[in-house]
């Protein structure tokens, strides 16, 4: 199944929709809206066979130039079976960016999914279990957003010194 | 949507799950090796529930490339999987070389490609020996570590490091290696089998190791990939991918070698899957030592990618232009505007690389898809029904590195 | 004569030298390791390098039973409770050893993650450079350490009273102009009781 098959299928499936297809060097990516992201990758799971689903992460294209999106969110899957790789690529703006959750069709989405919340704010309506996963709890910004500073806004440094007379 | 580790945590205090009991597990516990949190809730000692409670060690590594350039990362990338710090070099800079469309030179190709082996050795060595170690077996671990220490010494004369050799760069090496490093990886290959035979008649058939890993944390085929599993751990369930023979990159096209394939899924089945792909690896290597085709280990200066050695930055001019064009921090690389997935077999599975491109020589996102973090979000479904003595010989098996855990 | 007999088995010494000559050389270490370094440490430990040679092979990974810490690789907002709470469990007389550039300021990792240097947090004896330190490196601080307690260690431990001082680097957070920083919940009561 190559790349056009998939291009072929897609666009006679969702003919409304006007998937957006690019490829550069050897990925192949197609481009989707956010509301129909669950359906086009059910389809893609189903008859192409794409059961695996090798990377999930996001992007903030704050600042760079061209964005018309602030959020880029992409699901990067492999078929098994021969090898085949394809990326799926979903846009979503700023005030209360939210995606459907994939955990039902890859239970490798969990933890995934978890980090792109804990670094972009991003939620996944439908995750069972959608927490913070790498900073503590009580973190309140999101690190990986472009507005966050490199060195943080000095919640490293929040922390009682021991003195060694006192223990 | 619970918000916190608390509302997460399963109740126990109610009267039909009086007999549970909560046991919090690390984050600083010799059996996690690193720092790892397990809040685990247990029926006597069989565990029902298991909350890993991880980012101990989150230190913003891809923050951190949004910040430096592609060979400045590269110290960074190394501190990632740091039992074997060479393949996320090589991982990376294949990542960036394929975003400029770069094609190494032979000679790099061979060198990269025994490095990447050595340190598949060198993974599956320390996590072998570790695993060992947490099982009780303090002789294989010394044995584990000794060959390690070889492989270590060949780092260092290649690159003046011993543990972070910082060895790659884009479109080539640091530096060419000598008739040195031949010779030692030479004395390895000879050294190995020996040492080999040795881990695997301490552990292969010692009962004790047998019995604690044989039937403990089995992974199905369709577990392993409905949650995303790759490398030997995926291997050992009968997923028989390799990205060393499905996307041949460096010079994997030209040596004869098998992808070791387990159909048990269990943990005695991952370390067997580990111990055999070390002999694929020296036999790599063995091949690739022998045939290290000559020429230089950068692509053409002219390409405008690579960093000039000093002695043209010092004789010519073009060699001083090309070098303060990519030190410059408002010149560097110049490339395409595209984003680009690539990913490379790491020790530990699929290591992979999405960098966005702003055009400019600094990634605007550099992110790294960790073989860790996947494997180990397995955990609690791989511990549930064992006995809380199994944790080890788990954790053991899917070889959790902290800093790619957490990154 | 019993006293002609016993000539030859007396030593005449001070009692605290006597006190720091047995500590010094049965250092029992609490491997705090949490990245790259800490298998350095485990490198130190195996036959090569052999810690062993100097007294302080016996690793516990138990703080109730280990007089030095060494803490090996970068320590991160998560962790820092933890480490302090390890600290504090530990037994009196104890010493810490900060080992690598990361545990010691931060090293490559500067980030809204990483603290820069663990002596902001704990009272640090010795710093070992290196990025992961060579095991001669690690060994080296271990026989700096001993000489310090030869030095330095009284039997009663009075040396670490005299110690009341903050003895870490300057707040970095004196050096972000007040609209860069904010004031974190930093009652991470997640990650561990609080102290
Ligand atoms: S000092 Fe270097 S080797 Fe040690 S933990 Fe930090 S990055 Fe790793």
């Amino acid at each position: 199944m190559s790349f056009a098959d998939i291009k072929e299928k897609l666009t006679a499936k969702f003919e409304k929709l006007n998937l957006e297809y690019s490829s550069f060097r050897d990925n192949d990516r197609v481009i989707v809206p956010p509301s129909d992201l669950f359906e086009i990758l059910s389809f893609l799971k189903t008859t192409f066979c794409f059961d695996m689903l090798i990377d999930l992460s996001a992007a903030d294209y704050l600042h760079l130039q061209g964005a018309t999106h602030r959020y880029g969110v992409w699901y990067a899957l492999l078929n098994v079976e021969n090898g085949e790789r394809l990326i799926v690529k979903t846009h979503l703006d700023d005030p209360d960016p939210r995606l459907p959750s994939m955990y039902d069709l890859w239970k490798g989405a969990d933890w995934m999914e978890r980090e792109v919340y804990d670094m972009y704010g991003i939620e996944f309506d439908g995750h069972p279990d959608l927490r913070r996963i790498l900073l503590p709890d009580e973190f309140v910004a999101f690190p990986l957003r472009k507005d966050y500073p490199l060195r943080g806004m000095g919640e490293r440094h929040n922390f009682q010194s021991v003195i060694r007379s006192e223990a | 949507m619970p918000l916190n580790l608390a509302d997460a945590i399963p109740e126990t205090s109610s009267p039909e799950r009086e007999f549970l009991w909560t046991l919090n597990f690390g984050p600083q516990h010799p059996a996690t090796h690193t720092t790892l949190r397990l809040i685990l809730t247990l029926d006597g000692e069989v565990v029902v529930h298991a909350i890993p409670d991880i980012g101990f060690l989150h230190s913003g590594f891809e923050k951190l490339g949004e910040h430096l350039d592609f060979n400045q990362y590269v110290t960074i990338v190394d501190r990632m999987n740091y039992i074997s710090p060479v393949s996320n070099e090589i991982s990376w800079h294949h990542a960036v070389e394929k975003l400029l469309d770069i094609d190494l030179t032979p000679r790099c190709k061979y060198i990269r490609t025994i490095f990447a082996e050595l340190m598949r050795i060198h993974d599956h060595l320390v996590c072998c020996g570790a695993a060992a170690l947490d099982l009780g077996a303090f002789t294989a671990f010394l044995y584990a570590f000794n060959l390690r220490e070889k492989i270590n010494d060949i780092s260092e004369v290649a690159s003046g490091q011993r543990f972070h050799p910082s060895y790659t760069r884009v479109g080539g090496l640091l530096c060419d290696v000598d008739d040195v490093w031949i010779t030692k990886v030479r004395a390895f290959i000879k050294l190995f089998y020996a040492a080999y035979a040795d881990l695997m008649k301490l552990l292969q058939r010692n009962r004790i190791f047998v019995d604690r890993t044989r039937g403990v944390g089995v992974l199905t085929k369709e577990e392993a990939i409905n949650r995303s599993a790759t490398g030997p751990i995926a291997r050992a369930s009968g997923v028989t991918r390799d990205l060393r023979k499905d996307q041949p990159y460096l010079a994997y096209k030209d040596f004869d070698f098998k992808v070791v394939c387990s159909t048990e899924g269990d943990c005695y089945a991952r370390f067997l899957v580990r111990m055999e792909e070390m002999v694929q690896s020296i036999k790599i290597i063995t091949q690739a030592i022998e045939n290290i085709p000559s020429g230089p280990i950068n692509i053409d200066v002219n390409s405008k990618f690579v960093v000039p050695n000093q002695m043209s930055v010092y004789r010519s001019i073009e060699g001083l232009i090309q070098h303060f064009e990519l030190h410059m921090t408002n010149r560097q690389w110049e490339t395409p505007k595209e984003e680009i997935y690539a990913a490379t077999e790491s020790p530990n599975g699929e290591l992979g690389f999405y960098i966005v491109s702003d055009g400019s020589g600094v990634a605007y996102r550099a992110r790294t898809r960790p073989p860790s973090f996947v494997h180990f979000s397995l955990f609690p479904h791989l511990i549930v029904g064992h006995q809380i003595s199994d944790i080890p010989a788990v954790l053991g098996s899917i070889n959790i590195i902290a800093a790619e855990l957490d990154r | 004569m019993a006293l002609e007999f016993l000539k030859d088995n007396f030593v005449v010494t001070k009692l605290d030298y006597l006190a720091s000559w047995c500590r010094k050389y049965s250092l029992f270490p609490m491997p705090f390791a949490t990245a790259c370094c800490g298998i350095e440490l485990m490198a130190t430990g195996a036959s090569k390098h052999d810690i062993s040679r100097f007294g302080a092979e016996a690793f516990r990974f138990s703080p109730r039973q280990c007089d030095l810490m060494i803490v090996a690789g970068r320590v991160v907002m998560k962790m820092v409770p933890v480490m302090q709470r390890i600290w504090q469990q530990m037994p009196e007389p104890k010493w810490c050893i900060s080992m690598g550039a990361c545990a010691s300021s931060g090293g490559v990792f500067d980030t809204y993650a990483v603290v820069q240097g663990i002596d902001r947090f704990i009272p640090v004896d010795i710093y070992v450079p290196g990025c992961p330190p060579r095991p001669e490196q690690l060994l080296q601080g271990i026989i700096d350490l001993q000489e310090k307690i030869a030095n330095t260690g009284t039997i009663f431990g009075t040396e670490f009273g005299k110690r009341n001082v903050y003895e870490g680097p300057r707040p970095l957070s004196k050096f972000l102009s007040p609209d860069q920083s904010v004031q974190a919940p930093a009652n991470f009561r997640s990650s561990t009781r609080t102290i």
